[in-house]
Formats: structure tokens, C-alpha cells, sequence
């Protein structure tokens, strides 16, 4: 039969699949979480010069119930951090989260009692983008980074999206 | 006339001056604790002063103050040396150890006085500014937040910066820049 599992899935899963990942990969709807100066890069990413709409990522989702990928662009301080868990909790599955910049990454320069020392202390990262800040090049090289991740995500057969790995 | 004899003239009769500085053009006033609020009402509303805006209110603490500074090893011919010179002794801890400072504009002439209040460590508390100028309601809550110091009377005296269940006070001195561990305990029932 044409279900029947071969290699994981069978032909209609895995075609289906590759229809929902090919619905998904060119719409990531980015929830802009810009607390910092990677918030100016992430708005010019957007804007006409680099046009994130190339990848589809024309519609920044302020609600983020409609959010695919959030991008934490800047620092995270921890009395902010409740409030960045809440957002990431209200997003849908499956969801991605960029970590844009030193300071989202790791805290950056502040190394002090009052900034959270990296999100991925709170939320999952599945991207992460080393800068200080990154240039608008390098947030689009995490969209195209989340749209190969998407293209192995397996909606039907129930892999979890941060289990995937991306790159080489 | 002159800003500094008008603030005498006006401050001098009640004893409210502690100590007057006047440097590179800007006059400083030391006052009292206890009467930090009359003489804020002193300078808003005597004809001649006039400082009607509180543009910033902060606090101080002078703990290191009077520590010896690390003098940098002169280099000698012989290499390391100069061992010998006398390290200048501590002084100990400068009493008062806090203070608040209140910047102060008048906004008709353009002038601005600083009116200082030294904070003891044993009383860490000064009556607060707000029924003056309600511009004092956010700094006391800053100052509170970051070195401790209680303003009497305040509204609302919460943390402002720090989070509500923040243990230290994270501007002293003697507090660490990487803080002491605290952690930040996610609550969702607020």
C-alpha cells in the first residue's frame, strides 16, 4: 500500500509533508521582539534595502498567536523576562525562535546582576546570530536557516521543529 | 544680585545652610535632613529664586571615598623598586555614607542650583518631595530601588527598576556588578 512505512513515514505522509513544509517555509511570520539597538537592524532588514518580504516575512505578527518565528532582537533584562516568556508561551506550535545579537544570545557586555545571561536560559533558541549588532545579511541568512529547518520538520509524523538540526 | 548671596539671603535666617560649594560655575547647597522640604519650598516660591522644576533627584554613596587610591608602580632603573614609599593610610568609612542630591532649574532665568541632604547610615530616611513637585515621585522610587534610602511620606514607594521581590540594593558600593545570585522566579498569577 501506498501508507505503508518505508524509511519513517509512507508515500501519502511524507508527501503531505512536504506540501504543509512547502506552505510553511516561504511564510515565517516574524514576531519582532526588538528591546535594543538589534531592533534598529531587524527594522532595516524589513524595510526596502534587504526587504525580508523576499522570504515572506513581509508581515510582522505583533500578536503572537500568529507568530512562526520570534526574533529577539536585543537585551533581555530580568525584569523584563516574565513578560518575554508570557509572549513565547502565547505563540502556537510550531514555533521558532531567533536569538539576534550578543546580548540575546548571552547577555553580551552586560554581565550584570540585572540582564537575563542569554534567552536560551528561558525559552528554546533554534537560531542563534552572533553580532553586536548583526548586520541586516545575517537575520537573513536565520530566515533562510529557518526555511531549511522547515523543509525537514515533519508536521504528521509528530518530530518536534527545536529537535531538528540546521546547517552542516 | 548674585545666586549665591540670594540663596543665603533666602536659606541663611533659618539656619539652613550646612555648606555652600561653588564650583567651575555651579553652586551647591548642603542642607539639613530633617528640613530638605522646607527648603524646597523656600527656593520654589521666594521672588528672586524661583526653582520651579526638579530636574533630577539621585543618591550617592561615598563608601569608597576615602580609600587609598592604588598608585601605579613607578618604574626605576633598578626594575621593580620604590617599594618604600608610605602608602597613604584609610581613612575609614566616611560618615554619612549616602546621600541625595536634588538638581534643581529655574526655568525664568535659567538657573540651576544642586541642594545636597547626607544620609547616615542609621537613619536611612528623608522625607519625601512629592507634595513639592510631583516630577519626585519616579527618582524616589529610583533611589530607594537602587541604594535603600526610604523617602517618608511617598505614595507609592515600590521598586522601580528591580523587580518587587529584588533582596539588595544594587547601586551600593558593596554590592558586586554581577549581582549574588538572585533569581528571578517566574510568577503568572500577577
Amino acid at each position: 500500500m501506498a501508507t505503508e512505512a518505508y524509511n519513517g513515514g509512507g508515500w501519502i505522509a511524507t508527501k503531505l509533508e512536504w506540501l504543509i513544509n512547502w506552505g510553511r517555509k516561504r511564510s515565517p511570520w516574524p514576531l519582532p521582539y526588538g528591546t535594543a539597538c538589534c531592533g534598529i537592524e531587524m527594522m532595516c532588514a524589513l524595510a526596502a534595502g534587504y526587504d525580508m518580504a523576499r522570504f515572506g516575512a513581509e508581515r510582522p505578527s505583533f500578536s503572537p498567536r500568529q507568530a512562526d518565528v520570534l526574533i529577539q532582537a536585543g537585551t533581555i533584562t530580568l525584569k523584563m523576562a516574565p513578560a518575554f516568556k508570557r509572549v513565547y508561551d502565547q505563540m502556537a506550535e510550531p514555533r521558532c525562535v531567533i536569538s539576534m545579537g550578543a546580548c540575546a544570545c548571552s547577555g553580551g557586555v552586560f554581565r550584570t546582576y540585572s540582564t537575563l545571561q542569554g534567552i536560551d536560559k528561558l525559552v528554546p533558541v533554534d537560531i542563534y546570530i552572533p553580532g553586536c549588532p548583526p548586520r541586516p545579511e545575517a537575520l537573513l541568512q536565520a530566515l533562510l536557516m529557518f526555511i531549511e529547518k522547515t523543509e525537514k520538520s515533519q508536521p504528521i509524523t509528530h518530530k518536534k521543529h527545536s529537535d531538528l538540526l540546521v546547517g552542516t | 544680585m548674585d545666586l549665591k548671596k540670594r540663596v543665603e539671603q533666602c536659606l541663611g535666617p533659618n539656619n539652613f545652610v550646612v555648606a555652600m560649594i561653588e564650583c567651575q560655575g555651579d553652586l551647591s547647597v548642603e542642607v539639613p535632613k530633617r528640613s530638605v522640604v522646607d527648603v524646597m519650598r523656600l527656593l520654589r516660591d521666594t521672588s528672586g529664586l524661583g526653582f520651579d522644576f526638579l530636574s533630577d533627584l539621585l543618591g550617592v554613596d561615598n563608601l569608597d571615598l576615602n580609600k587609598p587610591k592604588k598608585k601605579p608602580k613607578k618604574k626605576t632603573e633598578e626594575g621593580e623598586g620604590a617599594e618604600t614609599e608610605e602608602e597613604p593610610k584609610d581613612k575609614g568609612p566616611v560618615s554619612p555614607r549616602y546621600e541625595v542630591v536634588y538638581l534643581l532649574l529655574c526655568l525664568e532665568r535659567n538657573e540651576r542650583l544642586q541642594v545636597k541632604v547626607r544620609v547616615e547610615e542609621s537613619d536611612m530616611e528623608v522625607d519625601t518631595l512629592t507634595p513639592v513637585w510631583k516630577a519626585a515621585d519616579w527618582p524616589e522610587r529610583e533611589v530607594f530601588d537602587m541604594f535603600g534610602i526610604r523617602f517618608k511620606g511617598h505614595p507609592n514607594l515600590k521598586r522601580l527598576l528591580m523587580w518587587d521581590d529584588f533582596p539588595a540594593y544594587p547601586l551600593r558600593k558593596d554590592y558586586p556588578l554581577e549581582g549574588q545570585g538572585e533569581e528571578r522566579h517566574l510568577n503568572y498569577d500577577d
